[in-house]
């Protein structure tokens, strides 16, 4: 059977960038790892025989506002073999938010990371094909931020009430 | 002689209503006007469009069904906007979607006639304030003949609107086309 312990010792092997910290608050505990080290982590976890997470669940972003400056993007990670859970966290400041990409290891990533980039403006590094999946191509902001306003018109039709 | 009915007492005797109620084995002749013959025959084989963008829609489907029966109005859905000249707007009209309404509009044969079905394509509905991706009424795209409240409206009220509908086309005059003039009075204002 596999634990969580197991796995965050794995992951805390892997990471060479910073401090590898654990959320107890999350469902499923998530493993805080620092953005540089986030892709051999998953490489790891996926390619690992003891882990193999073969399934990305999810990607969830979350914007904590303009007064804390940070926007958070959790992967929500399952194994089936062992049928054992876990997230995974990366904090990323808020003006230059930007992540290594996951469709190499897990090719539901492709679309998860596009709708993080349409809705909040996360940057995914070395993504195929990084554009907006829900909304028109041409429209402005990232509709998700705490601090979102807006636009008045869109193609000459007016967005408010 | 004193047998044959005149049309006059026979348009009194049937009031006009039903033509195809009626038996024309007798001999005689209607007597109508143009105008009258064209918006019977426009408003009595309306060709809505097969077309929904959110839960509206499933009403829409409903009133085509048995119980509701929507071709005893002469109504049957068509799946091209070459052949239908109702569109009814069954849903949320997003940004995205606005473009691709317009188009589907701009696509049908005149005359053209468009249904405005339930609280978003009104208004907006329930993304009225929060919903940054909607259109606040189909009718900022398009012109709207018939409005039908609801969240979804009932494939009963969607009925209601088609026989507003209908009132509005048999009261549509080939002589005195008010929208006409009111387009030509515009361009005028705008070269003056």
């Amino acid at each position: 059977m596999l634990s969580f312990d197991q796995v965050f010792t794995l992951v805390k092997d892997t990471c060479t960038h910073g401090d590898v910290v654990v959320d107890e608050n999350a469902t499923p505990k998530n493993i805080r790892v620092p953005a540089e080290d986030l892709k051999i982590v998953c490489q790891e976890l996926f390619q690992n025989s003891s882990t193999y997470f073969d399934m990305l669940s999810c990607i969830t972003p979350i914007d904590n506002g303009p007064q804390v400056g940070t926007l958070e993007i959790v992967y929500n990670l399952y194994s089936i073999p062992f049928n054992f859970q876990v997230g995974l966290k990366v904090v990323l400041p808020r003006d230059n938010a930007e992540v290594d990409t996951l469709t190499d290891i897990w090719k539901t990533a492709n679309w998860h990371e596009r709708e993080a980039y349409d809705m909040f403006g996360i940057k995914v590094k070395g993504h195929p094909d990084l554009r907006r999946i829900l909304l028109p191509a041409d429209w402005e902001g990232h509709p998700l931020r705490k601090d979102y306003k807006q636009q008045e018109y869109y193609r000459s039709i007016k967005v408010d009430y | 002689m004193n047998d044959m009915p005149t049309a006059n007492s026979r348009r009194q005797r049937t009031n006009m209503k039903g033509l195809l109620d009626q038996r024309f084995e007798n001999g005689g002749f209607i007597l109508t006007k143009l105008e009258d013959l064209i918006n019977w025959a426009r408003l009595s084989s309306m060709f809505p469009m097969t077309f929904g963008i959110a839960c509206c829609a499933i009403e829409f489907m409903s009133t085509g069904t048995t119980a509701y029966d929507m071709e005893r109005f002469g109504m049957a859905p068509r799946a091209s906007p070459r052949q239908t000249d109702v569109m009814i707007v069954a849903g949320t009209v997003t940004f995205k979607m606005a473009e691709r309404i317009k188009r589907l509009y701009e696509q049908m044969a005149e005359p053209r006639y468009v249904v405005s079905m339930g609280s978003c394509s009104n208004c907006g509905g329930p993304y009225w304030q929060h919903g940054y991706h909607v259109v606040k009424g189909v009718d900022r795209i398009i012109p709207v003949d018939v409005y039908v409240p609801g969240c979804p409206p009932r494939p009963e009220a969607l009925i209601g609107g088609f026989l507003k509908l209908q009132e509005k086309i048999r009261n549509e005059s080939l002589v005195a086309p008010k929208a006409v003039e009111k387009l030509l009075a515009k361009e005028e204002n705008v070269v003056v």
